[in-house]
């Protein structure tokens, strides 16, 4: 793992972190969606929040599938899932909101799951292509 | 009833978002490493290749169903039980289907990590 695929994954993370909590805040603009008005859903992207929130998951895609192109999916899902941890402790130092211990029990959990990933290899060895092809039959095809 | 949607719109989150990174992760792999295409053919080389790919533009598809019914599930449910069950279980399902389909080798680390990750963030919904 080089720096810049480190810096890749913090992509990942911040992108995705903060692009979620962008919708979110869009989307209780929004309000309820009914099945029946269907164009609400569509309109929602006019949405300021709901506009930069997906601005923000265009970046994260782009570091997303980057990622994807070196290293394994079960990789890449836990070592940037540190984003919930750093969005839980800006919403507690900055936000000032009140973070319960269950919360906090929670960052425990995500940070211990994140160190296991990290320390061990990013991407399954492809397996070898070497076709044990028997004796008689390449001496056939070569004849 | 609004209980039943919002279970439902979690239920077709998950599905389609682990169909849409099963897809993408498959297509990227068999692309190739994009900084290394970068700088061997440019940008519009690695976009073109990405676009041209069918298991790609399947993923893109699969990765759009997840975002609507996130959309829909954020307004009929609290984001506080939405955003956590539907990524906690997205862990999980994405463990299972990567072994299955990709072939990944998850051993016991990436397991207990897989586990670790979606029991952490269920507990962040608390």
């Amino acid at each position: 793992m080089t720096f810049r695929k480190y810096l890749v994954l913090v992509g990942v993370m911040f992108f995705g972190s903060v692009g979620d909590a962008l919708l979110s805040r869009g989307m209780k603009d929004v309000g309820s969606i009914s099945l029946n008005n269907l164009a609400t859903v569509i309109l929602s992207v006019i949405n300021p929040w709901v506009a930069l929130g997906i601005l923000f998951l265009l970046v994260f895609f782009a570091a997303y599938t980057t990622a994807l192109s070196w290293a394994d999916l079960t990789f890449v899902l836990p070592a940037t899932s540190i984003g919930y941890v750093v969005l839980t402790l800006i919403a507690k130092f900055y936000l000032h909101e009140q973070v319960s211990v269950m919360r906090w029990l929670g960052i425990v959990l995500i940070s211990a799951g994140v160190g296991f990933v990290t320390r061990g290899p990013a991407l399954t060895p492809a397996p070898e292509n070497k076709i044990d092809v028997p004796e008689t039959v390449s001496q056939a095809v070569q004849q | 009833m609004k209980h039943v949607y919002t279970w439902g719109a979690i239920t077709a989150i998950v599905l389609a978002s682990v169909a849409g990174d099963i897809l993408l992760a498959r297509a990227m792999k068999q692309i190739g490493d994009v900084g290394a295409l970068w700088r061997k053919s440019g940008l519009f080389a690695v976009v073109g290749n990405m676009l041209r790919h069918p298991l790609f533009l399947l993923g893109i598809v699969a990765l759009a169903c997840a975002f609507f019914s996130l959309l829909f599930g954020l307004s009929w449910g609290d984001v506080s039980l939405v955003a956590p069950a539907s990524a906690s279980l997205t862990f999980v399902g994405n463990a299972v289907a990567a072994k299955f389909f990709l072939h990944e080798r998850v051993d016991r680390r990436r397991w207990t990590a897989a586990l670790l990750v979606a029991a952490g963030v269920a507990l962040l919904a608390m």
